[in-house]
Parts: C-alpha cells; sequence; structure tokens
C-alpha cells in the first residue's frame, strides 16, 4: 500500500494535472470535468467541479444528500438534458468526445457512456427484449449476434444460469437484485466504455446489494467505473479513487479527492475528516 | 397506506344529546336520499327490462324493422350504428392520441400552447350535443357535400368524443414512471423508440378507458345524429348512405310511430346492455393490463 | 437526479438529429392543433351560419317579435326566442335545485354512512346510471313519467316532466364531482374534527363539506352545463309548445328541443335563426366551463 500518496484538496481554482499520477497505478484519464455547474432554473445543483478520473478504474462519489452527486453523474451523459430548465456550463470530455458540444451526437455518447440507476429499471418487456431492444436502436438486427450478445452479457453479470431457460418471461417478474444485474447486462450489451452507477445497491436487500457490489467491482480493468455511493464501507471495498462532494452555500462542490486509502485514512480537509470518521464511528 | 376517513367512528360515543340528535336526523336524510335515488334508478332498469326482455331473440338483432319499426327487428340500425362508431373512433384516435403525447410528453405543464390546447379542449368537451349536429350539418353535410351520411354522422361523434379520448390518454402517459423515459434515453434510445416501445404500451390501461369512454359517448348519442346521419333505416350500402342510429331508433319509435312502443324498448334495452358489457369489458381488461405491468 | 421532476423526452436540448424523430414532432403537432382549433373551427363555423339572420333580422326582433313562426322568412315571419330561453332556463334551473343536493347526498352517504361493500355497489349504480344514453331516460320519461303527472293535471308532457328527467340525467354528474371532492379532503382535517369532539354531522357540515366545497360547485357547474345542452331528454317530456309557461304543469319547448324539431325542415333565414340559437347555447355553455375551471384553480392555488 501506497502511504505517501496524498490527495488533494480542491481549490475553486484548482486545476489537476493531465494525468492521474498521484495514484499507485498511473493511468491515462478518461473523464475530464472543468469548471462543471449544473443549475436547474436558478437554483444551483453543483458549482465549479474539476474532477478527472482515470481509466478502467472506479471512482467513488461520497458524500451527504443533496450535494450534487447524482446531477454530477447525470450531467456526464448529458441525461440532465431531460430535465426542463436545467443548464450544464463547463467542460466535459470523456475520451475524445466533447460532451458538452451542441453538436455532439447523444445518442452516440450514451452508447459509449452506459447508467444503472437506483431504483432498477428494467422495462415492463421480457428480459430478452430488454437487452434486444437498445441493440436494434443501435443497428444491431442479426438475431444469432443478438442471441450472442444477450447470452455474453448475462453471463457476464451471472444471471445466465438463472434465468436461461425463461428469457421470454417478463423482466418485471424478476427479484429486485436480479433486476438490477439486468439493467447491467442492459447496459453491458452496448460494450460501452465508461458506466456510470447511481446508488446501484440502496434499494437492494443486503444479499442482492452484496452480489451487485462483487459484480461492479469485478468491471475494474475493463470500463471506466464511476459510482455515486452512501456507503462508505462501500466505497472503501471497490474503489480506486474517491471524490467527496458537500454542500456549501446552498450548492454541491467538490471538497477533496484522491485515492481510496488516503481519503479516508489522511483527509486533507476536516469536512471530508469529519465525515469519513462520523460515517465509520 | 389507509386514505379513506373512519367516518364511521365519528358518532357513537358520548356527545351532547343535541348533536346526537342532529346527527341521526343527519343521517336519516341521507338515507332516505340515497335509497330514493337508487329507487328510481331500479324502477328505470327494471322497466327497461320488463318491457324489453320479451322482444329479445336473436332474430331482432339481425332482421331488418317492418311496419316502421313496429314489427321485426334492428339489424340494419345494429350495423349503421357499428360503421358510424368505427368511423367516429377511427378518426379521433389518431388525432387524440397524437394530440395527448404532445400534451403529456412534449410541452411542459407551464407552456402556453399545452394551456392553449388544453383549455379549448375543455370547452369542446362542454359543447352541447346538439351543436355539434348543428356544426356537423354545417359542415360536413353541406359544405363538405357528405349529405345525410353514416360518414357525416361518424366525423360529427369523431369531434364530440376527441376530449375525453385525449384527457384519458394524457393521463395515462402521466402516470408511466419516469423511470422508462430515464432508462431508455440513458441506453442512448430514440424518442420514436422511447415513446412506441415503452411509453405507450404502459399508458394502455389509460388509452383503454378513453377508448371505452369514447365508445359510450358516442354510442349514446342522438341529438349530434338527427341532421346528419339521418333517418333512413334500411340497411346502408356504403357510408356515404344514410344511417340510422340505435339512439335515434328509440327516439324515433317512441316520438313517431304509435305503437313503437314495445321495440323501443328491446332497443333501449340492447343499447344499455351494451354499454354495460363494455364498461365491464373495459374495468376487466383494464385490471388485467395493470396487474401485468406491475406483477408478472 | 431527482426523480420527482418532470422528465421529458422531447426537453433534451440536442437537435432533432433523426428525421424520425422530426417527422414525429410535427405530425403531433399537427394532431394539436387541429385538437385545439377545433372548438374556435366549430364556434366560427356557427356563427358564420347565423350571421344572415343576426343582420336581416337582428338580435332586437329575436327579443321582441309577437312570436316563433319563422316559416315566413326575415320579412313575414317572427322570431322571437324568448319563449324557448325560459324554458331553457326554467328546466336547467329546476334540475340543479333538485339534482344538486341530491348528489351532495348521495356522495355524503358514499363516503360517511355507507358500508364499505355498499359503498363500492353505490358508485358503481351512479356510474353506469352517468353512461345511460339521454334518449333512454327521454324515452322513460315519456311513457312512465308523463302519463303519471297527466292523471293529476294533464297534459303531462311539461315543465315538471322536463325538470324531473334532467335531474335523473345530471344527478350522476353531481353525485361524481361531490364524491371525488370529499374524497380529496384530508385526513388530517376530519381527524382534527374527531379529536375536537365534533360528531359525524358536524364534522361533515364544518368540515368536509366546506373543505371540498369548491370540488361540489366545479361539479354543479358543469352539471348545469350538461343540462342547458340537453336534447333528446327534454324534447321528449316536455311537450314543446312554444309559450312561457305559467305553471309547472304547462308544456315548455327548449332552445335544444326547438332546433332538433325545426331543423329538418327549417330554409334559410329559419335555418340562420336555428343557428342563432345554437350560438346562444355555445355562449352559455363555454362561460360556464371557463367559470368552472376558474373555481377548480381559485383553489388549487389558494
Amino acid at each position: 500500500m501506497t502511504t505517501t500518496v496524498s490527495s488533494r484538496i480542491v481549490s475553486s481554482r484548482g486545476v489537476p494535472s493531465a494525468a492521474v499520477s498521484d495514484g499507485a497505478l498511473a493511468r491515462p484519464v478518461e473523464i475530464r470535468t472543468r469548471s462543471l455547474s449544473l443549475i436547474y432554473g436558478r437554483k444551483p445543483a453543483f458549482l465549479d467541479v474539476s474532477l478527472d478520473v482515470p481509466r478502467h478504474g472506479i471512482t467513488a462519489l461520497i458524500g451527504p444528500s443533496g450535494c450534487g452527486k447524482s446531477s454530477f453523474l447525470a450531467s456526464l451523459n448529458r441525461l440532465s438534458d431531460l430535465l426542463p430548465g436545467c443548464r450544464v456550463e463547463g467542460e466535459i470530455h470523456i475520451g475524445e468526445i466533447d460532451v458538452l458540444d451542441p453538436a455532439t451526437d447523444v445518442v452516440a455518447l450514451r452508447r459509449r457512456v452506459g447508467m444503472i440507476f437506483q431504483k432498477p429499471n428494467p422495462f415492463p418487456l421480457s428480459i430478452r427484449r430488454n437487452i434486444e431492444l437498445p441493440l436494434k436502436e443501435h443497428g444491431i438486427r442479426q438475431r444469432a449476434e443478438i442471441d450472442a450478445i444477450v447470452e455474453r452479457t448475462l453471463t457476464e453479470v451471472g444471471l445466465w444460469p438463472e434465468v436461461s431457460d425463461r428469457l421470454g418471461s417478463p423482466a418485471l417478474a424478476l427479484s429486485g437484485g436480479q433486476q438490477q444485474r439486468l439493467c447491467l447486462a442492459r447496459a453491458l450489451a452496448l460494450t460501452p466504455e465508461v458506466i456510470l452507477l447511481d446508488e446501484p445497491c440502496s434499494a437492494l436487500d443486503p444479499i442482492s446489494s452484496g452480489v451487485v457490489e462483487d459484480l461492479i467491482a469485478s468491471l475494474r480493468g475493463r470500463y471506466t467505473v464511476v459510482i455515486v455511493t452512501h456507503n462508505l464501507a462501500q466505497a472503501r471495498r471497490i474503489a480506486d479513487r474517491v471524490a467527496f462532494f458537500w454542500l456549501r452555500d446552498g450548492a454541491g462542490r467538490l471538497i477533496e479527492e484522491g485515492p481510496v486509502d488516503a481519503v479516508f485514512d489522511h483527509p486533507r480537509d476536516e469536512l471530508t475528516a469529519a465525515y469519513v470518521r462520523g460515517a465509520r464511528g | 397506506m389507509d386514505r379513506s376517513i373512519p367516518w364511521a367512528a365519528l358518532s357513537g360515543g358520548r356527545s351532547s344529546t343535541s348533536s346526537r340528535s342532529a346527527d341521526r336526523l343527519a343521517a336519516t336524510c341521507v338515507w332516505i336520499a340515497a335509497a330514493a335515488v337508487s329507487a328510481v334508478f331500479f324502477w328505470l332498469l327494471s322497466d327497461l327490462v320488463r318491457h324489453g326482455a320479451g322482444q329479445l331473440s336473436w332474430s331482432f338483432l339481425v332482421d331488418a324493422p317492418s311496419n316502421a319499426g313496429r314489427a321485426g327487428g334492428i339489424g340494419p340500425i345494429v350495423l349503421s350504428t357499428a360503421w358510424i362508431l368505427a368511423i367516429a373512433l377511427g378518426v379521433s384516435l389518431p388525432v387524440g392520441l397524437g394530440t395527448a403525447v404532445l400534451l403529456a410528453e412534449v410541452t411542459s405543464p407551464e407552456a402556453i400552447f399545452g394551456r392553449l390546447v388544453r383549455r379549448s379542449l375543455d370547452v369542446l368537451a362542454g359543447v352541447p350535443s346538439i351543436v355539434f349536429g348543428l356544426f356537423g350539418n354545417a359542415f360536413f353535410c353541406v359544405t363538405l357535400g357528405l349529405g345525410f351520411s353514416i360518414l357525416a354522422g361518424g366525423l360529427t361523434l369523431a369531434c364530440m368524443v376527441l376530449p375525453i379520448l385525449i384527457r384519458s390518454t394524457e393521463e395515462g402517459l402521466r402516470a408511466v414512471p419516469a423511470e422508462y423515459r430515464l432508462g431508455g434515453a440513458a441506453l442512448g434510445l430514440g424518442r420514436f423508440t422511447i415513446l412506441t416501445r415503452l411509453l405507450l404500451p404502459a399508458a394502455t390501461p389509460g388509452l383503454v378507458a378513453g377508448v371505452v369512454l369514447g365508445f359510450g359517448r358516442a354510442i349514446a348519442e342522438t341529438a349530434a345524429l338527427i341532421f346528419t346521419s339521418g333517418y333512413v333505416d334500411r340497411r346502408p350500402e356504403s357510408v356515404f348512405d344514410s344511417g340510422r342510429a340505435l339512439s335515434i331508433h328509440i327516439y324515433d319509435l317512441a316520438i313517431n310511430i304509435p305503437g313503437g312502443e314495445r321495440n323501443a324498448y328491446a332497443t333501449a334495452l340492447v343499447l344499455v346492455m351494451i354499454l354495460l358489457l363494455t364498461n365491464s369489458v373495459a374495468s376487466w381488461l383494464g385490471q388485467r393490463l395493470r396487474g401485468q405491468h406491475l406483477h408478472s | 437526479m431527482p426523480a420527482h421532476r418532470p422528465f421529458t423526452i422531447w426537453s433534451e436540448s440536442y437537435r432533432l438529429s433523426r428525421r424520425v424523430d422530426w417527422l414525429l414532432l410535427w405530425s403531433l403537432r399537427l394532431s394539436a392543433i387541429v385538437s385545439g382549433a377545433l372548438v374556435l373551427f366549430i364556434t366560427i363555423f356557427v356563427v358564420a351560419e347565423a350571421w344572415p339572420a343576426l343582420r336581416n333580422i337582428g338580435v332586437w326582433r329575436f327579443l321582441n317579435d309577437a312570436s316563433w313562426y319563422p316559416s315566413g322568412g326575415a320579412d313575414g315571419g317572427t322570431f322571437n326566442l324568448v319563449p324557448m330561453f325560459v324554458g331553457t332556463l326554467l328546466t336547467t334551473a329546476g334540475a340543479i335545485l333538485l339534482a344538486a343536493p341530491l348528489g351532495v347526498l348521495a356522495a355524503i352517504f358514499r363516503q360517511a354512512y355507507a358500508p364499505p361493500g355498499v359503498g363500492r355497489v353505490y358508485r358503481w349504480l351512479i356510474e353506469l346510471l352517468a353512461g345511460i344514453p339521454s334518449v333512454v331516460y327521454g324515452f322513460w320519461g315519456l311513457v312512465v313519467l308523463v302519463p303519471m303527472i297527466a292523471r293529476f293535471e294533464p297534459p303531462g308532457a311539461s315543465l315538471l316532466a322536463g325538470i324531473l328527467i334532467l335531474t335523473l340525467m345530471i344527478l350522476p354528474t353531481t353525485a361524481l364531482a361531490s364524491d371525488a371532492a370529499l374524497e380529496s379532503v384530508p385526513r388530517r382535517y376530519v381527524e382534527g374534527a374527531a379529536a375536537l369532539g365534533l360528531g359525524r354531522w358536524a364534522a361533515l357540515h364544518c368540515v368536509a363539506l366546506p373543505a371540498a366545497g369548491s370540488g361540489i360547485a366545479t361539479g354543479v357547474l358543469l352539471a348545469t352545463g350538461r343540462a342547458l345542452g340537453e336534447t333528446m331528454a327534454v324534447l321528449m317530456v316536455c311537450g314543446n309548445v312554444v309559450a312561457v309557461p305559467a305553471s309547472l304543469f304547462d308544456p315548455v319547448r327548449t332552445l335544444t328541443a326547438n332546433i332538433a324539431l325545426e331543423m329538418a325542415y327549417a330554409l334559410e333565414d329559419h335555418r340562420s335563426a336555428l343557428f342563432v340559437s345554437g350560438l346562444l347555447l355555445l355562449l352559455m355553455v363555454s362561460a360556464l366551463v371557463l367559470a368552472a375551471e376558474a373555481v377548480d384553480r381559485r383553489q388549487t392555488v389558494g
């Protein structure tokens, strides 16, 4: 363990270096935001967030409710567009894509950036159709190819042995944990590079939650994962890096971010220290 | 959560004598009023059954009327009614669906255009059927040159049922969980796909309810049809022929044909039975669809 | 992302990249324009058809002519619409006076007095009655009610028969609206009343009914609109004599019945005069609908 590595206190003008080099494994940056703000009407959800997310690592966003973590996540795949009266300012780059450029094709963007929500949201269709629908939308129409993808992704999320004999049955008949894994399979079917998870375990029972958590941990090294979680123990277990958000003057701010051990064991900011300690003790 | 108010718990106990007697008086009045209302309606329904059921038979439903409707059946009239309804729903359904989708999914509740459309639909829903009849006669029969025809009658009724269809479908769409829109968008699905594959199927109960309500309103309508689809009780050859609806048949037998009463009763019974049947089928279907949606 | 906010798939700020989205949006807009403009279109048509009569005959003669004898045309005929207007007002007012209290009582019964099973059946019954065609009510009034009244006071087909049948017709409307209004009274209001030791009637009278007041008023206004516009039921039981009635047992003719009776053979100025009465109905009903909405809105805002 690299105890010498320290976390970074994010000042409002702070601009991180181009590569995330303070981690144990230096990785190229996959997601880069600069001075990112999201405002609903006149009320800011978060302001001035500059964050680098390394490629193929797991980054956890922690902090109390209402401090803009979920909104931050939703701005990364422009899902915030769905909210009338919502404005996003600043810069987001995912790979070579300039996310906030109005000319950016959001359909292509969302194909590369999958998203899982707090409440499992399979469509009221069959298990198979849940995966097939987005595939067809993205131009994959060969039945054999679709079948192969359905089997591969369901296997990847460990659902294949449980549902392979009833792919035609309604997805809403699955248990909550199974539904969440189906949602993950559905996202993986589009071979994304980035996966955004918005408290994916918090609506599940402890056992399903554990299964899904293991699954998320297994994505490391293959996908760039950003996960919002209120469960600090979970963040500690699965994340490589942690970003701590806090509500200040009515708007969410990024307070501190860095490798998971640094943030948890040697937080630089008092707020961070209090938060991780409070949640521990 | 049980939202219903435990009214019964409010009576009883040791309240003062004066309020207790007021309670008793009020309870008596309420029960009498409720009983009177149901009694009158049972009287009406039992009259229909008593006088109408005797004439009902398969041949009554399929035979042509004879002796100006005093004898024979209502075959051609059932056919004309079906044509009028098919046109009314066939025309109003696509327009109503489109409007409902626009109101529920595209315009925000505060937008001026949506508010205008909603307000004008509310007024449209209140327009008296005789005024629809006047309009239908002036526009469809005279201006468009359709004359007294099943087509003119059906189009007039289409205007009439439009607000009902729209309101119910819009409510159905608003009841669809936001997760489907979010989930669809997060997977990069296009609007057309989200709408046709996710939202509309999930809104089917509202749509079905709207169609049934519109059907009920249309099949019950008389005044709007008198001078649009006309009186002719022959079997229509095409939608450009005049055709007599069931409700007009009842009116004609009751007012213009001495001795037409028995068949008027029977026709009224048929009409009420159709309404009852569609309503039951719809509520059964609605429950089934909703159940499927939530559980299975 | 807060899930309670109104997500819509159309508020996405990105351009309509796909042709199918663009087509879809415009076909939706087109259908909404058609639906929204329909009531305007109907009004324009009715006004256009009524215009010749308004020009050739004039409002003054609709109010002051000696009688209604319209087949003579603008020059030879007479066009007094007042008896029909009075007939419409009297039947509507009578029906509302009966149906509003009865409807409220029926709703109170279902909400506060009926055992749950009975309440469900009762609501089902009222819903069934709301769907019964007006021509069936009219027919039943004609063969049952009118002969009964005739036994007391011939001819039977009368203002009274019209009021009674209209009452039956709009009773479901007032009952269902009052029922919905009472149902939406917050539970805590009534619990507060119970905590103060109020009895059932006092809680209803002092708390629940005032809270449900605007919902009930909206329902009554809409029911008034229905009664004003109702044609078949009154046409079949009112006797249709063009005269201001002197008693409840006199026959009357309403504006709607007048249109239904004469439209089939009316020509030129006569036909146009019928459109004038249609326009009058349209304006009265629109005013009622807008008033009902104003009441409803004031309640939701305040």
